[in-house]
Parts: structure tokens; C-alpha cells; sequence
């Protein structure tokens, strides 16, 4: 799994070929493939009950429902495309929250400081499976099984049979959980802000170009000369932060903090990830692909009751667009693998 | 994960750090035996259960052996044909979901009115077939086997929780679940130990023994010299998969006896605890090293300190943690003691240490 897949304009074009346009490239690009899916699916949910997008209710769960999941896809996204995988982002959300809700119960400090010592916090258990992941050189997949025990673990060991209300939460996160601006829930803002910056430090800044890089070919980028290390962190810790981030959003929409928080979403993370085409062996996907899979994930769960199918098999589809979806990336790679190898014969 | 299931291509997975050789087989053979990692998680079992009967009042009882072996058995069964996958460089996180679906279909099936051999029989199948999925999806399509399993895995369990949605199968005929949870006699011991040790015995044949076993070595260290020697890549990689689907239906269909109920939301979680058992059992994610000895002491070494812990008094929770810093400590120290000895061989050596046969086997520099 190289570079190849979906880059909109391959670097090593032969000077013939003329430039293609950005509408061109726009409609090629495997983000649009999955855009369509999701307004084909919202279409057609919409046919059958208008209600599911327009009526005031369908129109703000539309936006708000996959705020959280948004904001762990960006994250994972950003650790997958470098070649790693960060499983313990579930165990992460919900240590944060409960975090953030003890910290309320238990001082008084002001709520932007709160969010802060969260954020904060996750980035710190990012830092430590980065840190584990670069210097040992031992696969993610293992390190973040490993901590995704022990955080869960902390999170259990110290929450206990306890259990954080919404009474105990200050108002004023709850109504920011709930109210919305211009007619858009103001966590789904705070998600769309997120994916902004993430998307453009991911296309534009050295930082995020390296994250293709060591993804694409580690031991390329190494003999490079590039920070691989210090990257691999800036990568673990970002989906840390995002998760105590997502931990937040968690405590603000629900308010309730028991002790199921966060439990398997680490699945649905890398699922949307890979739905929305970062292709698990790293070099290629962009973060947005993963947000709209995130909204594809979300919508098909909201979805399918008004489709007549039970919301009991939604995983079962879910599982299904996860297949679809890398056996449409492996397809998109050889074809493009075809085309540059012909382009290579006729020069 | 990086470089477990990387498309052939690539020659040299990574870098130097992954470069493996075989045994040395200049040292003498009870050094051998006796530095793997085998030998250290049995040592480190060993140590934790005399700990643990000295320290831990009523230990040693048979009721504790009793559930032990209860607990651990889906575990134990299922990490049998997940080494075999792993050795492969592949990995497979659908196996829970499996054991769900399997347990699943066992119960509807019964319910429909078919006598619970044939249903068990059928269920067991339905594994195979799920595991089938999987091995086809990854060596007929050239996918990486951690996307498809994650995608089995929303699948499997998909399909079981949408067949029974919350409800349970709970009426089963008492000579069914008895069977499962008999005992020898007036004694404590679990009539099951004995499938468990056939079935271990089975897989460390078939891994250590035969041509198929090294072939699954040979395609993890090099998927593609191992071709060039001769090993049909795709049917041993099916095959490995197939077997996992197999033995996870045949650990739902305990797992609906044991606990006489059928539902969608059995064995959660599994997975993690079948692959932390693995990895900590001195498996190589990397694919290309391990041995069912260690796999079994991996396995034993997560129930006894599960039980000991909550014999203890300890909950679950610090278990779960325990088991996670063991499975971070189990890979970090392998690659810790690969890069000392890295560095103990790079350094020149003095006319003292060049005297003895050192270590000038073909591959090791």
C-alpha cells in the first residue's frame, strides 16, 4: 500500500499530460465516493420519513449525533495514516470524562480550565502509547491493546460503582451540550473546527506531509533524515488529545458518566477511518474522508429503523461498509498501479 | 501492526530490528531450551502459582482449579489456531464475534426443533465458514487481514445481536450443560481438561511437527521465499483461518452450555483477551516465532493471576490492568533484550571474546 491510492494529482506526471482541472480531480477523489454514499442514504431515509432531516429534532441529531464520533475519527485517522493504529482511544474518552466529571464534583474550578486538564490529560496517555510505539519499536496494534486494558482499568479501579449525574455537572456545559447556533448544535462547531485545523495541518504543514511520508514507506523516511520519532508522538498524542477532547463532548451531551462511557467506540473510530478511505496500511486518506465516514457510521445507525430493518443489525451493515470499503480501496490500487505502470511503458 | 501483514512487495519488512534467524543452534541444547521465551513465561507462571499458594488462603483448593479451567477454556481453545495465524504474520479480531454468532445459531437452531447434536454440529460449521470469509477475503482478495477482521468483527456480532436482538435462549436441557461442567468423580477436576489437552496436543503437532507448521513459520519470516520454497501461501493461510473460525464455533457452543444462555452479546471482548494471551505467550506479531508451550503458559499465566487477584480480593478492574501492563511489558522487554543484544554483538570484539565459537551462524549478524 503505497502513496498510490487516492492523491488527487500524482507528483510524477509526465509534462504531456496535461494538469488535471480541479473539478476533475475533485470527483475522483475517493472522499467523494463516500460523500455520495451518505447523501444517497440520507436521500433516500428522507424519502420514506421526511422527518429524518427535516423536522427540528432529525435536522440537529443529524449534526450532533456524530459530533464525538467525528472527533475520534480525525484523531485516528491522523495515527493510521502514519502506519500505527490507536485502540485505546475508547479507554482514553472515558477516563477523561469521568476525569472532568470528578473534577467538578470535587473542585470548583472554572469550566474552561476542566476542559482544558482533559484535553490535557489525554494527550499525556497519548504521549504514553507514542512513546511506547516509537522507542520500542513494537507494533501499535499490540501497545494500544495493552493500554486500552489498563486505562479502562484506571477508569473502573477509580470510578468504582460511582456514578456522575447530569445534576452534577455545571449548567453551563450542559446547555453548550445541547443548545445550537444558527440552527447548528454548537458541539457539532466544535467538531467541524477540529477537522478544520486537523485537515489543513494534515494537507498543508511539513508536520502533516511527514505523517504521509513515514506512513507510506518507514524505513524510506528514516534514511530520509525525517523525525519519525517525534512525528509517530505528534501523531499519538494529537489522538490522546482528541479522545480527551471527544471525553468532553461525552460529559456535555449526556451529561451521565457511568461506567460503560466509551466502551467499543475504538472500533467505530478506525471503522470510519477506513470507511472513509485511509487505507489501514498508512500513506493515503485524508481526515475529512474519515469525519464523513464518521457520518456515514452515524446516520446508518440512526437510519435503519426507517429503512424496516431492526437497529439490531446495524453492526452487521456496519461490517459490511467496513468490507466494501477496503475491498473498493484494494481495487482503486491496483487500477491506479496499472495506469502508472502503462504510463511508464509509453515514455 | 506495521509490518505484520505488509503486501509482499516489500522484500525487507522494516528494519533491522525485525531480522530473525532461526535457533541458534551453536549453543549447546539445554542452554536452548532454557533461554526462549517459552521458558520465561513458564518460569514466570511457575513463580506467580507458588506465590500464589503460599500467599493466597485457599489457592490451592480444587474449586479454584475448578473454575479456572472453566474460565479459561473458550481462551485457551481459541489461542491454539490464533498462534498459527499470527506465526503467518496475519491477525484475527473477529474470533469473539464468531464465538457470539456460533452461540447464536446453536440456540435458534435448538429452539427451531433441531436435536442439539446435529445444531451443534451445524453451528460448528458456521464458524468454519466464518473463518472461511475471512481467510478467502485476505488471500484470494490480497486483503490485510487486521481491516477485514475488524470488518468481520462489526459483522459477526452484527448478525448474531440482529438474530436474537436482546432476548435470550436460556432453556437447555440439563444432561447438555451438566456434560460441560461435570467433574471426575468426587473430585474437583473438570472432565473438560482432557478435550483441552488433546486439543493443545493436536495444535502443537500440526505447528511444531509437520510440513504445514514450518510452512507457517516460513511465511512469516518471508511470505515470499517461503513461495519460492515451495509453501502454498494462500491454502496454508486459509487453512489457518479456517481452523480459527472452526475451534471459535466449537467455544460458542461451550460457552452456550457453560453458561446456558444464547445471546448476541456472549464473549465479549474476547478477542483481546485471546491475543494478549498469545503475544504474551512469546508469539511475534511479526509473524515467524512462537510455540504452542508458551502460547498454553500465556494463557495459564492470564487465568492465574485473574483467579489469584480475585481470591485476593482484588476486582476485576485491577486484573484488566494487570493483564494490559503484562501484555505491554511481554512485547517492550522482547524488544528491549533484542536491542542489548544488538548492542552487546556490535561492539568490537577483543581477542578473548573472538576465541570462542560466539555466534557465526549464517543470518545472526
Amino acid at each position: 500500500m503505497t502513496t498510490l491510492a487516492p492523491e488527487p494529482a500524482p507528483a510524477t506526471k509526465p509534462p504531456a499530460a496535461r494538469p488535471q482541472s480541479r473539478l476533475a480531480s475533485l470527483l475522483k477523489a475517493r472522499e467523494t465516493g463516500i460523500l455520495l454514499a451518505l447523501v444517497a442514504f440520507l436521500a433516500v431515509t428522507t424519502a420514506i420519513n421526511p422527518r429524518f432531516v427535516f423536522s427540528t429534532d432529525g435536522f440537529r441529531d443529524l449534526f450532533l449525533t456524530p459530533s464525538i464520533l467525528v472527533v475520534l475519527a480525525v484523531g485516528q485517522a491522523m495515527v493510521i495514516i502514519t502506519r500505527n493504529v490507536d485502540l485505546s482511544v475508547g479507554s482514553i474518552l472515558g477516563l477523561t470524562a469521568y476525569l472532568a466529571g470528578r473534577l467538578f464534583l470535587d473542585t470548583g474550578l472554572p469550566i474552561l480550565v476542566v476542559v482544558l486538564l482533559a484535553v490535557l490529560a489525554g494527550a499525556v496517555l497519548g504521549l504514553v502509547n507514542g512513546m511506547l510505539v516509537a522507542f520500542a519499536r513494537v507494533p501499535a496494534l499490540v501497545i494500544t491493546l495493552g493500554t486500552l486494558y489498563v486505562y479502562r482499568g484506571i477508569y473502573l479501579q477509580w470510578a468504582g460503582s460511582d456514578r456522575i449525574n447530569a445534576s452534577d455537572i455545571p449548567d453551563g456545559l450542559l446547555s453548550f451540550g445541547t443548545s445550537s447556533l444558527l440552527g447548528i448544535p454548537q458541539l457539532a462547531i466544535v467538531s467541524f473546527v477540529v477537522l478544520a485545523v486537523a485537515a489543513y495541518w494534515m494537507r498543508t504543514s511539513r508536520g502533516g506531509r511527514e505523517l504521509y511520508a513515514i506512513g507510506s514507506d518507514p524505513a524510506a523516511a528514516t534514511l530520509y533524515g525525517l523525525k519519525d520519532k517525534q512525528r509517530i508522538l505528534t501523531a499519538f498524542a494529537a489522538s490522546g488529545a482528541l479522545a480527551g477532547l471527544a471525553g468532553i463532548l461525552y460529559v456535555a451531551r449526556y451529561g451521565t458518566i457511568s461506567s460503560g462511557v466509551g466502551f467499543g467506540i475504538e472500533l467505530e473510530a478506525v471503522g470510519a477511518a477506513v470507511i472513509g478511505g485511509v487505507a489501514i496500511f498508512g500513506g493515503s486518506g485524508t481526515v475529512v474522508g474519515a469525519a464523513i465516514g464518521a457520518y456515514l457510521l452515524t446516520s446508518i445507525d440512526r437510519g435503519l429503523p426507517i429503512l424496516g430493518i431492526p437497529d439490531f443489525w446495524q453492526r452487521a451493515v456496519v461490517g459490511l461498509l467496513i468490507l466494501g470499503a477496503i475491498v473498493l480501496d484494494k481495487v482503486l490500487a491496483e487500477r491506479q498501479h496499472k495506469k502508472l505502470l502503462a504510463e511508464r511503458h509509453r515514455s | 501492526m506495521s509490518a505484520t501483514s505488509t503486501p509482499p512487495r516489500t522484500p525487507e519488512k522494516g528494519s533491522a530490528t525485525t531480522t530473525r534467524t532461526y535457533a541458534d543452534s551453536a549453543r549447546p541444547l539445554p542452554l536452548r531450551l532454557l533461554l526462549t521465551r517459552d521458558a520465561a513465561v513458564l518460569g514466570l507462571l511457575v513463580a506467580v502459582v507458588s506465590y500464589s499458594v503460599v500467599a493466597i488462603p485457599n489457592f490451592d483448593s480444587q474449586l479454584t482449579i475448578y473454575f479456572l479451567v472453566l474460565d479459561i477454556a473458550p481462551i485457551l481453545l481459541i489461542a491454539l489456531p490464533m498462534t498459527l495465524v499470527i506465526v503467518t504474520g496475519e491477525i484475527d479480531l473477529s474470533v469473539a464475534s464468531i464465538v457470539a454468532v456460533t452461540s447464536v445459531l446453536f440456540g435458534v437452531l435448538t429452539r427451531e426443533g433441531a436435536p442439539i447434536a446435529l445444531a451443534a454440529v451445524l453451528a460448528v460449521l458456521a464458524g468454519a465458514l466464518a473463518g472461511a470469509v475471512n481467510g478467502l477475503l485476505v488471500t484470494k482478495l490480497g486483503l490485510p487481514s487486521l481491516a477485514v477482521t475488524i470488518g468481520t468483527l462489526a459483522l459477526y456480532r452484527g448478525v448474531a445481536v440482529g438474530l436474537l436482538g436482546t432476548t435470550a435462549i436460556t432453556d437447555w436441557p440439563d444432561t447438555w450443560t451438566d456434560a460441560v461442567t461435570a467433574t471426575f468423580g468426587e473430585s474437583q477436576i473438570p472432565v473438560i481438561v482432557v478435550p483441552l489437552a488433546v486439543a493443545a496436543a493436536l495444535f502443537g503437532l500440526l505447528l511444531h511437527l509437520t510440513s504445514f507448521g514450518r510452512g507457517l513459520f516460513a511465511i512469516g519470516l518471508s511470505s515470499e521465499s517461503a513461495r519460492f520454497s515451495g509453501v502454498d501461501v494462500e491454502r496454508t493461510k486459509l487453512v489457518a483461518f479456517v481452523l480459527t473460525g472452526l475451534v471459535s464455533g466449537i467455544a460458542g457452543v461451550y460457552f452456550t452450555l457453560r453458561y446456558g444462555s444464547s445471546r448476541g452479546d456472549n464473549a465479549t471482548g474476547l478477542e483481546l483477551q485471546v491475543i494478549a494471551a498469545v503475544l504474551l505467550g512469546g508469539v511475534s506479531i511479526f509473524g515467524g516465532r512462537g510455540a504452542i508451550p508458551g502460547v498454553l503458559g500465556g494463557v495459564l499465566l492470564i487465568g492465574v493471576i485473574g483467579s489469584a487477584l480475585r481470591l485476593d480480593g482484588q476486582s476485576a478492574n485491577v486484573i484488566q490492568i494487570v493483564t494490559g501492563v503484562l501484555l505491554i511489558a511481554s512485547v517492550v522487554s522482547a524488544a528491549l533484550l533484542g536491542w542489548v543484544s544488538r548492542r552487546v554483538r556490535r561492539r568490537p570484539p577483543t581477542a578473548a571474546e573472538a576465541a570462542p565459537p560466539a555466534v557465526p551462524t549464517a543470518g545472526g549478524m
